[in-house]
C-alpha cells in the first residue's frame, strides 16, 4: 500500500477565520517590505560610494525577497497558487489597497534619511521577527527564523552607518538630526496593529505591535541618544488615528505604485 | 639573448632590453605577470587604461538597467535585475582593485571618469526606452562582453585574468536571463513581440560596435596582442558574436535591421552590411544619445555623496585617534 501523502496539519488545526486573518496580516507585512525595498532599490547606481550601491541593492533584494515569502505564505492560506498570487497582489492592486505604513513609502530623501529610516525599520523588524519565530503557527515561525538572520545583518549595517554619520562631521550630524526630526512622527505607525492582529495575537500566532513598539522605542531612543541625537519631544500621531495608519497613504504613494506597476499593466494578460 | 625586434622596442619604449626580453619570454611561456613583478611602463599604462575603462563601464552600466528596477513587471524579474545590477557594482569594485595593484588609486580613476578624461563602453550611452531593452542588453550586450572577457580571462596580467574568470561566470547568468526574456516575449502577446523587435532593432548595431574599430583602425591592438593582454582581434570576436546570435535571433522570428545580412557559404560566416563608424566615433567622443545624462548622473551621485564620504573619513579618523 502506498504511503498516504503528507497532509499539513496546521491547515486542519488553524481555524478558518484565523487563516483568513493571517493572510491579511502577512500581506500587510509583505507590503512594508516591498515598499521599503522599492525605495532602497532607487539608490542602485546613485549611492555615495560603490560599496553602498552594493549594500543598498542587497537590502532591496532581501526586503523584496522577504515580501515574496510572506505573499506566498498568504497565498497558501487562501488556497491560491503561490506562483501567481504574489504578482497579482503587487501589480494589480490599486494604491489604496496596499497596507504598508507611510514610513516605508516616503521618498528616499538624502543618504541620512534613507539610512536612518532603514535603521528604525530594521530595529523594529528584528524584534517582530524574534517574536514571529516563536509563533504557534509553524510555517510562519520557520520563515521568520530564516528572514531574521538576514535582517540582523541589515541592522548591523544601518547601526554602523547611523553612528558614522551622526558622529562624523558637523554637516553629517546636522543632516541626521534633520532626518530623525522628519522620520520620528512617521515611526509612530510601527505601533499600529496589522490587519487581524488582535485575534491572531490572542491565539498566540503573532505578537502585539503595541508591545513591540514599547520595546523598540526604548531601545531605539537609547541607541540614538548614545549617538548624540536629540529625540523629538513627542511622537505626533500621524495620521490622526493609529488604527487607520495602514489604510492612509502619503501623497507620494500613487506615483510609487504607478511606477511599480507601469510595465506589468501594459499587458495584464502577458506572462512577464 | 634577445632578438633585434625586442631591442628596437626597448629603445622605442626606453626600457632595458634584457628585462624586456625576460618579460616577453615569461609571457611566451604562459606565465602570469603579478603586481610586484617587473613590467614595461607601457604595459602598466595600457593595463590601467583598459582595466579602469572596464571598471567605469560596469559603474556607468548600472544606470541604463538600474532605471528599470522599480518598474520590473514581476517579482522574479525584479529580483533578477536587482541582483544583476548589484553584480555590476561588484564587478566595478573588483576591477578598481585590480587596477590599484598597478599603482592607480580609485580616486584618480574616478576623477578621470568624472572629468570626462576616461572612457567607458560606448554602449551605455544609448537610452533604455522599453522594458524589453533589459532583455536585449542581457542577451546582446552581455553576450558580446562575455566574448571579450573570456579572452581577457587568459590575459597575461594575473589580477585582471583572475577578475575576469569570476566576472565571466556571473555575466553568463546575465546573458541567460536576457536570452530567456527575449525568447519568452518573442512568443508572447503582440505587445511583447513588438517590444522585443523594437529593442533588438535599436541594440543590434551598437552592440556590434562594442567590439571596437576594425583591426586596421585599432591603435592599441598591436602592443596588446604582443604582450598577451589581448589574444584575439576585434574583428575575430565580432564575427564570432554575429555567427552565434544571427541564427538564434532569427529563430525567434526577429528581423535584424540589416538588409545586407547574409550567410557566406564559402567562409561559413554571417556577413553584415557596413557598420556606421561615424556613429561609433561620435558616441565615443561624447555625442551619443545619453552621454550627457550618464555623466550627469555619475557627477550628481558623486557630489551628493561627498558629505557622506567626508563623514565616514572623519569618523574613521576619530576612532583611530581613540585607538592610539
Amino acid at each position: 500500500m502506498p504511503f498516504l501523502p503528507f497532509v499539513p496539519l496546521w491547515r486542519e488545526v488553524m481555524e478558518r477565520t484565523h487563516q483568513y486573518a493571517l493572510s491579511g496580516y502577512l500581506i500587510a507585512l509583505a507590503d512594508d517590505e516591498l515598499i521599503l525595498g522599492h525605495r532602497d532599490s532607487e539608490w542602485t547606481g546613485h549611492a555615495p560610494i560603490l560599496e553602498e550601491d552594493i549594500a543598498f541593492a542587497n537590502l532591496a533584494l532581501d526586503e523584496i525577497g522577504h515580501a515574496k515569502l510572506w505573499y506566498e505564505l498568504a497565498a497558501d492560506l487562501l488556497g491560491e497558487d503561490k506562483t501567481i498570487y504574489p504578482d497579482k497582489l503587487v501589480y494589480f492592486r490599486d494604491a489604496a489597497q496596499f497596507r504598508n505604513i507611510q514610513l516605508a513609502e516616503l521618498p528616499k530623501g538624502d543618504w541620512a534619511f534613507s539610512t536612518l529610516r532603514q535603521y528604525l525599520f530594521d530595529a523594529f523588524e528584528a524584534l517582530r521577527l524574534e517574536a514571529l519565530s516563536q509563533s504557534s503557527y509553524t510555517p510562519l515561525a520557520e520563515i521568520a527564523t530564516r528572514i531574521r538572520t538576514e535582517e540582523l545583518y541589515h541592522l548591523r549595517h544601518s547601526q554602523a552607518w547611523v553612528l558614522r554619520l551622526v558622529l562624523g562631521t558637523e554637516e553629517s550630524g546636522r543632516r541626521m538630526q534633520a532626518a530623525l526630526d522628519a522620520l520620528w512622527p512617521y515611526a509612530r505607525a510601527l505601533a499600529a496593529p496589522l490587519p487581524g492582529e488582535a485575534d491572531l495575537h490572542a491565539a498566540g500566532i503573532v505578537p502585539s505591535s503595541a508591545a513591540l513598539f514599547e520595546h523598540w522605542s526604548s531601545e531605539a531612543i537609547a541607541f540614538l541618544q548614545s549617538a548624540n541625537l536629540s529625540i523629538p519631544s513627542s511622537f505626533i500621531p500621524h495620521p490622526s488615528s493609529l488604527v487607520d495608519s495602514r489604510r492612509v497613504h502619503s501623497e507620494y504613494f500613487p506615483a510609487l505604485i504607478q511606477d511599480l506597476q507601469a510595465v506589468a499593466r501594459l499587458d495584464p494578460e502577458a506572462q512577464w | 639573448m634577445y632578438g633585434a625586434d625586442v631591442e628596437q622596442i626597448a629603445i622605442q619604449l626606453n626600457e632595458d632590453p634584457q628585462k624586456l626580453a625576460d618579460f616577453e619570454a615569461r609571457i611566451a611561456r604562459g606565465e602570469k605577470i603579478e603586481p610586484g613583478d617587473w613590467m614595461p611602463a607601457e604595459y602598466r599604462r595600457q593595463l590601467i587604461r583598459m582595466i579602469s575603462q572596464h571598471a567605469h563601464s560596469e559603474v556607468v552600466g548600472m544606470l541604463p538597467e538600474g532605471a528599470w528596477i522599480t518598474r520590473a513587471p514581476s517579482l522574479r524579474r525584479k529580483l533578477i535585475l536587482l541582483a544583476k545590477v548589484q553584480d555590476e557594482a561588484g564587478h566595478g569594485q573588483y576591477l578598481y582593485h585590480a587596477a590599484e595593484t598597478l599603482g592607480a588609486t580609485r580616486e584618480e580613476m574616478l576623477d578621470a571618469l568624472l572629468d570626462g578624461k576616461a572612457k567607458y563602453s560606448s554602449i551605455f550611452n544609448y537610452h533604455t526606452t522599453s522594458w524589453a531593452d533589459n532583455g536585449a542588453i542581457g542577451w546582446l550586450v552581455d553576450g558580446a562582453a562575455i566574448l571579450n572577457q573570456t579572452m581577457l580571462a587568459r590575459c597575461s596580467y594575473g589580477p585582471y585574468s583572475r577578475a575576469m574568470v569570476r566576472i565571466c561566470m556571473e555575466e553568463n547568468f546575465h546573458r541567460k536571463q536576457g536570452q530567456e526574456m527575449i525568447i519568452l516575449y518573442s512568443q508572447g502577446t503582440p505587445i511583447q513581440r513588438a517590444m522585443v523587435q523594437d529593442a533588438i532593432t535599436r541594440w543590434w548595431w551598437p552592440t556590434l560596435m562594442m567590439f571596437g574599430p576594425h583591426d586596421a583602425d585599432s591603435p592599441n591592438s598591436g602592443v596588446l596582442i604582443r604582450w598577451g593582454i589581448k589574444t584575439r582581434t576585434n574583428d575575430e570576436l565580432r564575427q564570432e558574436f554575429i555567427n552565434q546570435l544571427v541564427p538564434d535571433l532569427q529563430a525567434c522570428g526577429i528581423v535584424l535591421p540589416d538588409p545586407n545580412l547574409h550567410y557566406d557559404e564559402a567562409s561559413g560566416n554571417w556577413r553584415t552590411g557596413p557598420i556606421d563608424w561615424d556613429e561609433f566615433w561620435s558616441v565615443l567622443k561624447g555625442n551619443g544619445p545619453a552621454n550627457a545624462e550618464r555623466m550627469a548622473a555619475r557627477r550628481l551621485a558623486h557630489a551628493d555623496g561627498a558629505w557622506v564620504r567626508e563623514a565616514a573619513a572623519a569618523y574613521a579618523a576619530k576612532n583611530q585617534q581613540q585607538v592610539n
